[in-house]
């Protein structure tokens, strides 16, 4: 019984390791009472969230959205072998919502009996002088291109911050894509309170959508303690907080609606870090 | 000696006509090398839910600079979501500067409509800790008492 338990857990923990570094972004603070403080963010990519043990994320592409609806900026960027770092000053009463959002169409095609690749190129270098069969982006697609397969990639990683009293004008939803709509709201949580939040897609509730959420602090304890949960009817998610602390969140769904007309697929994801404080 | 004397300051910043019913919260004296006076937040809510009203907070007011008193307000973190945050600071007849260890009193408004309602009060030291009473009460007629085990002492709701 013990035994099995401890296989399980083995071949679940090789799975994960294999199958993703996860992006996150850690916040110094999401809770401010003062204009003219900033808050210093971390930025990488690794196994567990918020352990800065493998990949720097380029600060570069992070996103500042005003509570008033204007764009921010980073300041004192930096880029380390395991984390980049850079300040948002929050110099505006409401809530900030910090992040990135990516968008693209990946894949790959035939081109004269060759195979091509479409977006940023992945796995091991070319050998010396060999052809890099790979174009930048979709719209190189070049004349004669067959056996298209193409997904269209939306990603959206983002943490918010509070000055004051909270804000809802950032959460207006556009009805295009994966998005998290707060009810109970991200800069208000407390570890003895659940919180629900609702997930839509293209404007409509995203019922059964399958949540990951994940504890930091993960290299202070045996197993994952990851929790897994998925949204009601109304793509309503309700999560109990198993304490106080930093927690990963993360939602994918891959579905056939691409908006790019030579995509056949569309996987978008929505990653948020939230942080619950202590009651 | 001493408490006598704090106990008059309190008595002679409370107005007579609200006298009648109040709350007298305890800081705690504290045996350590580092001691901040804790910034303290008395609140009131409605037990039915509703807004909560803040009686009074106390925090560094004199502080300016890069990092001004107002930016460790939200260490209270149960008042400062729960009320705090839609205050202006610095609030008339609610804020004040940190207090010595010591009691204090503080009148209920007079104008609170009667029903069941929880008065909190939390406390939150640089380099120390945060705690968070609570204290049932019901107007007219407010009664109560309960302490705190490490940043507060006795937390006493009284008509006098």
């Amino acid at each position: 019984m013990i035994r099995k338990t401890v296989l399980l857990a083995a071949a679940f923990g090789m799975a994960t390791s294999a199958a993703a570094h996860n992006a996150w972004l850690l916040p110094s603070n999401t809770v401010l009472s003062d204009l003219g403080q900033s808050v210093t963010v971390d930025a990488g990519a690794s196994t567990a969230p918020f352990e800065a043990d493998h990949a720097a994320l380029p600060a570069a592409t992070v996103k500042v959205w005003a509570p008033d609806g204007t764009m921010g900026t980073i300041e004192n960027a930096a880029r380390l072998r395991y984390r980049s770092t850079f300040d948002v000053r929050v110099d505006k009463p409401g809530t900030w919502r910090i992040g990135m959002e990516n968008r693209a169409v990946t894949g790959s095609f035939t081109l004269e009996g060759e195979k091509w690749t479409v977006g940023r190129r992945r796995g091991p270098a070319p050998a010396p002088g060999a052809p890099v069969r790979n174009i930048a982006t979709v719209d190189e697609l070049p004349e004669g291109a067959t056996d298209l397969d193409l997904t269209e990639v939306l990603g959206r990683n983002e943490f918010f911050v509070t000055a004051g009293e909270p804000t809802e004008t950032l959460f207006a939803t556009t009805g295009k894509g994966l998005e998290f709509v707060p009810v109970t709201f991200p800069t208000d949580l407390v570890a003895d309170e659940p919180a629900q939040f609702r997930f839509m897609v293209d404007g409509k509730a995203a019922a059964g959508l399958e949540v990951e959420i994940i504890p930091g602090g993960r290299r202070y304890r045996s197993d994952h303690q990851s929790i897994k949960l998925a949204t009601d009817a109304d793509g309503l998610l309700t999560v109990n907080w198993p304490g106080a602390g930093f927690y990963w969140l993360n939602a994918t769904l891959t579905d056939a609606k691409a908006a790019h007309p030579g995509a056949a697929k569309r996987r978008m994801s929505y990653t948020a870090t939230l942080e619950v404080l202590a009651p | 000696m001493k408490i006598s004397a704090l106990l008059a300051a309190g008595v002679a910043v409370t107005p007579a006509i609200a006298a009648a019913q109040s709350v007298t919260i305890t800081i705690p004296q504290m045996k350590v090398s580092e001691y901040h006076k804790p910034y303290v937040a008395v609140w009131l809510e409605p037990a039915a839910g509703g807004k909560a009203r803040t009686l009074a907070v106390w925090y560094d007011i004199k502080k300016g600079g890069a990092e001004p008193g107002t930016k460790w307000l939200a260490d209270l973190r149960t008042w400062w979501r729960k009320g705090g945050r839609s205050l202006n600071m610095p609030a008339d007849g609610v804020s004040g500067a940190t207090r010595a260890p010591g009691s204090y009193r503080i009148p209920l408004p007079a104008n609170l409509a009667p029903g069941a309602y929880t008065l909190h009060v939390e406390a939150a030291r640089e380099d120390g800790g945060r705690e968070l009473v609570s204290v049932p009460l019901t107007i007219p007629a407010p009664k109560g008492r309960a302490a705190g085990k490490t940043e507060l002492g006795a937390v006493t709701i009284a008509a006098r």
